[in-house]
Order: structure tokens, then C-alpha cells, then sequence
């Protein structure tokens, strides 16, 4: 490989392993989310015919 | 179901500088600053070479400073902090891990040598990977954080001697660029280079700790739930 090769290839490295990470927060994120959500609604479920 | 993730009005103008801060920093890098006299186009790898690893350094150093701050006080936002900048410092070391040999191989004509400053460098990215696996594996939440914390001001202790790893022994590893001595320095325009860099990394490191710090809320709070419904 040349030098220019080199080169290209460390930053292209730094921009995917970065693209990477920021997806990888995202999907965390969402997943969390979606599962918090699915938590808070069936300890609302469980806490309905205690509450009632 | 997934949801898309929401940015707050204050991220997207994080975001924004960050994607400027970057922009201005590759101009710096790859047409601001001169080329190299000895190593030619391939030490343009520097600029964010450099930035990376002191940004994994401020991020470990936040560890360090966090984890004291949670055994003082016993306060969850300092073990939160903790727990999102060793993850960033953990990505910002592995970029220094990627580029270092791909700047090394058409210089020294290897990819690694076992040299001081490089095995230090790879000890302190192993010590930060067995914090993350320690985080993840400890078990109960409270004796996870106390562990963490204690591993966290441990761990640190590799970065001064990366930092003074190129001082202290004879390496192959470039000498110190600010503060080395007379032999040392760079011309105007590659230390604003440099500084450009690490300055656009400094803005991406506030905003990736700002969305893993919420990542790591959420992530608690369902940890919580799942202990309340288990209850």
C-alpha cells in the first residue's frame, strides 16, 4: 500500500469506528426505551386491580 | 416496537458544532498544515492520532475524578459519569490503537513494535475494556459502582506513564511535540492544526458523553423496573 493508502485508510477507520459507536448509542437507546415502556405499562397493568 | 431516539434542541446544536468542529479540523489537517520534510503526506495521521488519544486521556481522567467523587458522596450521577466516559475513552483509545499502526507500518516499517510507549498504551486500553467487563458483570448494582469506582482511580494510574513513557525510555514512538525540550516542537501551522483537532474531538466528546449518559439513565431506570416487577 502507498502512503496516500495509509493515510486514507486511518481515517476512514476513525470515521466508520465513530459512525459505529454513535449507532450503536442509538439502537441502545431505543431498544431501552421501548422496553422501559413496556415495563412502566405492565406495572400499571399489575398495579390496576390492586389500586381498584 | 423501536422508537426513534429524540435530540433535545441543545444536542442538535451540539451536533452541529461538532460536524463544523471536524469539518475545519480535516481543512487543518489535510490542507492547512504543511507537509511533513522527513515522513511526507502519511504524518497528516498525526493530527487526529494525537487528538484521540488525549481526548481517551481527558475521558479517563473523568473516570478518575468521578469515581472519587462517587465514594465520597455515594451519589449515582457521579457513578453515571464514570460509567459513560470510560465507554468514549474506551472508543477514543481503540481509534489511537487503529491509526498508530497504520502511521507506523510505511514509517518504521512494522505495524507494532513492544515499545514502552505502545505496550503502555495497550495495557491501559485492556485496563479500560476490564472496567467495562467488570461494570457489566458485577451483579448487584450499589457493589458494581463501589468496585468500579475503585478500579477507576486504580486504573488511571497507567496514564502518566504513558504520558511520561516517551520521556523516561529510549522508544521509537515520536518525541513529546509540546513540552518536550529543545529537540522537540512543531511548526506554527501543525500545532494549529493539532490544536484545531483536538479541539473538534473536545466538542464530539461533550456530545457523545451527553447521549451516553442518557443512555445510561434509561438503562437504570429499567434495571429498576425489572427489580420492582420481580419484586
Amino acid at each position: 500500500m502507498s502512503h496516500l493508502g495509509f493515510l486514507f485508510t486511518a481515517y476512514l477507520l476513525i470515521w466508520i469506528a465513530l459512525a459505529i459507536y454513535m449507532l450503536s448509542i442509538f439502537r441502545r437507546q431505543s431498544r431501552l426505551e421501548a422496553e422501559l415502556q413496556s415495563l412502566q405499562n405492565l406495572l400499571q397493568e399489575r398495579r390496576g386491580p390492586e389500586q381498584a | 416496537m423501536q422508537k426513534n431516539v429524540r435530540l433535545s434542541p441543545a444536542d442538535w446544536i451540539l451536533w452541529g458544532l461538532t460536524s463544523v468542529a471536524i469539518a475545519v479540523a480535516l481543512y487543518a489537517a489535510f490542507l492547512y498544515a504543511p507537509t511533513e520534510r522527513t515522513m511526507g503526506d502519511i504524518q497528516r495521521i498525526f493530527y487526529f492520532h494525537v487528538a484521540s488519544a488525549w481526548i481517551g486521556f481527558l475521558a479517563f481522567f473523568v473516570v478518575f475524578v468521578a469515581s472519587i467523587a462517587y465514594l465520597a458522596t455515594k451519589a449515582i450521577k457521579w457513578d453515571i459519569l464514570a460509567a459513560s466516559s470510560a465507554e468514549i475513552g474506551v472508543v477514543f483509545s481503540t481509534l489511537v490503537l487503529l491509526t498508530g499502526p497504520l502511521w507506523a507500518r510505511p514509517v518504521w516499517n512494522t505495524y507494532w513494535t513492544w515499545d514502552p510507549r505502545l505496550t503502555s498504551f495497550l495495557i491501559l486500553w485492556l485496563i479500560y475494556i476490564a472496567y467495562l467487563m467488570l461494570r457489566a458483570y458485577a451483579g448487584e448494582e450499589e457493589k458494581s459502582a463501589r468496585f468500579a469506582a475503585v478500579f477507576g482511580i486504580i486504573g488511571f494510574l497507567d496514564v502518566p506513564i504513558v504520558y511520561a513513557s516517551i520521556r523516561l525510555w529510549r522508544t521509537l514512538h515520536p518525541k513529546p511535540v509540546i513540552a518536550g525540550g529543545g529537540s522537540s516542537g512543531l511548526a506554527p501551522q501543525m500545532l494549529t492544526s493539532l490544536f484545531i483537532a483536538l479541539g473538534a474531538f473536545l466538542v464530539l466528546y461533550i456530545a457523545l458523553l451527553r447521549l451516553r449518559i442518557r443512555l445510561e439513565k434509561v438503562n437504570r431506570a429499567v434495571r429498576q423496573l425489572h427489580l420492582e416487577i420481580n419484586r
